[in-house]
């Protein structure tokens, strides 16, 4: 019997560990991203959600573990995979001092998108900020070049595409556009998307499957709704709390598995 | 390598200085700054000295505009790297499909576009107010020009290794690293002033000493010195590989540490 076909997984990490001094900020992590998905890391700060994403762009060499993209180990084939793949953060910005248009340009040669201009142009329309195509970058608001990092990471139609705290620091109203763009994408694209946010809003509107981390360790993992049920607790903000407090949560499901024979 | 990114970056660079002409001025603004202070001081020791004074000019002028051409070619390096690290693009172009190599062939072309910019201002202005000409030195002046700039790129990437090293609090090693050679490499003097006499054994070992060495015996030989341009070209090959070897190095480790992420978004 032939293997099923192997493309489903476009990202996986096998027992990630990065240590710094000593401490683990990942420890024995382990994903897997599918084409379609959106999966959305949670976690308290420090719970090495960033590390784990800065490892999966190879910024951040792990200690240990595999990974790999499309069906390729990372570091080896890198530039490949980079080209298939963008990212974006609350933390990085486009350089202040250029344009929106004059940045966009630069990566869009970088990407070698097709057509650049009308590629940017139409992506600004779907962020809904054409307006802003000739206004020094440096001078945005903070819900403004987060759209403009975003049009950045769409440039290339990525087929894997990691965000970090995409809607940190942005009013309700810009967030929740920020969503609706995240799930359009998705099934405009149709690529396999990683999520990592403080917002429990964000997850359980955008994500199909979540992790939580806590130290390093995927503590707990499955559906938005799947979890909050498992862990008996009315919210996922609950689940949030206790985990972040706790480290560790009652997962009644699992208790039950190991109960019967 | 692929030469569209390389393009790519470089636009990236021609569009920060079209936007900030702070950034054009200085480059335009220290050197000739420079020049007019070494002008009127070589005229004023003519005027009060006799003997060969004509020659002496020459020398200093000629030597200043090349002195220029390293420090420029060191700085697109240096700068470059610094303007993705002050704008927090690090990260951007680190996850974007950009090799190593071509992220630094970008910024050895800034280093050259800004010798261009700076060598013509500089010449007309040597020109200008002290009938320099710069091309006394004749066709001399391209393979030395050129020796000059890979000497320039080599220094841009151990600026660049250092400050990933040591951190942006690091950052003034951009200006510094080119003046740790200069004593050594006599620009402005003849090898046999350096003293004591095992020091010139250091200079002759670095790769612009020939290069200005070689300057002074064309303006006075008029001959050119092909035994001093080979010297240069070896050393060169050697030091840009070593270089870049510890920029690679640097960078790998940086990555190891994880602390490239800190960089591109303190
Ligand atoms: N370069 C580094 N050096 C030392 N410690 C680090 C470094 N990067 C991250 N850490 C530590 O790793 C842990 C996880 O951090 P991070 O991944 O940024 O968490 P999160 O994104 O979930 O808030 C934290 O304790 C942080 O202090
Ligand atoms: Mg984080």
């Amino acid at each position: 019997m032939p293997s099923p076909i192997p493309s489903e997984v476009i990202l996986e990490a096998r027992d990630l560990t990065r240590e710094f001094d000593g401490v683990k900020a990942l420890d024995k992590f382990s994903l897997k991203l599918h084409r379609g998905q959106v999966l959305g890391l949670l976690g308290a700060n420090g719970a090495g959600k960033t590390t784990a994403m800065n490892c999966m762009l190879g910024l951040t060499l792990p200690t240990s573990g595999g990974l790999y993209a499309f069906g390729k180990e990372l570091q080896s084939h890198r530039i490949e995979i980079l080209r298939r793949a963008n990212f974006s953060s609350a933390y990085t910005a486009l350089p202040a001092n250029l344009l929106v248009w004059q940045n966009l340009l630069v990566f869009a040669k970088i990407y070698r998108v097709p057509k650049p201009k009308e590629r940017i142009a139409e992506l600004l329309e779907m962020m809904e900020i054409s307006h802003l195509h000739k206004r020094v970058t440096g001078q945005l608001s903070a819900g403004e070049s987060t759209r403009v990092n975003l049009c950045k990471a769409l440039l290339n139609k990525p087929e894997l595409l990691l965000l970090d705290e995409p809607t940190a620091s942005l009013d309700p109203d810009i967030a929740d556009k920020v969503r609706k763009i995240v799930l359009r994408i998705r099934s405009e694209l149709n690529c396999g998307i990683l999520y990592t946010s403080h917002n429990m809003k964000d997850i359980e509107e955008v994500c199909d499957h979540l992790m939580f981390l806590h130290k390093g360790k995927v503590v707990m993992e499955g559906t938005p709704k799947d979890i909050v049920e498992r862990s008996s607790s009315s919210t996922l903000e609950d689940v949030f709390i206790k985990i972040a407090r706790d480290g560790e949560i009652v997962d009644e499901t699992a208790k039950k598995e190991e109960v019967a024979p | 390598m692929s030469l569209h990114v390389i393009q790519a970056l470089v636009l990236r660079y021609l569009f920060l200085y079209t936007r900030s002409p702070m950034r054009l001025i200085e480059l335009i603004f220290w050197p000739v700054v420079e020049l007019v202070i070494w002008g009127y001081l070589t005229l004023f020791i003519q005027e009060n000295t006799t003997g060969d004074f004509p020659r002496i000019i020459v020398f200093l002028l000629g030597a200043m505009i090349l002195w220029d051409v390293i420090f420029r070619a060191q700085q697109g390096v240096a700068i470059s790297f610094l303007e993705d690290v002050w704008t927090r693009n690090l990260l951007n172009v680190f996850v974007a499909p950009v090799r190593t190599i071509e992220y630094l062939a970008a910024t050895f072309c800034v280093g050259f576009l800004r010798i261009l910019v700076t060598i013509t201002v500089l010449g007309l202005v040597a020109g200008l107010m002290y009938s320099f000409n710069i091309f006394t030195l004749g066709w001399a002046l391209l393979p030395f020009f050129m020796n000059l700039m890979v000497s320039g790129w080599a220094l841009g990437m151990i600026s660049t290794a250092l400050i990933l090293r040591w951190g942006q609090a690091a950052e003034s090693l951009a200006w510094a690293v080119p003046f740790f050679i200069q004593p050594f490499i006599a620009v402005f003097y003849p090898v046999s002033a350096i003293k004591p006499e095992w020091v010139q054994t250091i200079s002759w070992a670095l790769p612009p000493t020939h290069v200005f060495e070689g300057m002074r015996e064309v303006l006075k030989t008029g001959v050119f010195a092909w035994d001093k341009f080979f010297w240069a070209a070896g050393l060169n090959l050697i030091f840009l590989t070593a270089a870049g070897m510890v920029f690679f190095y640097m960078l790998t480790l940086t990555r190891r540490r994880g602390l490239l992420t800190k960089f591109a978004t303190q």
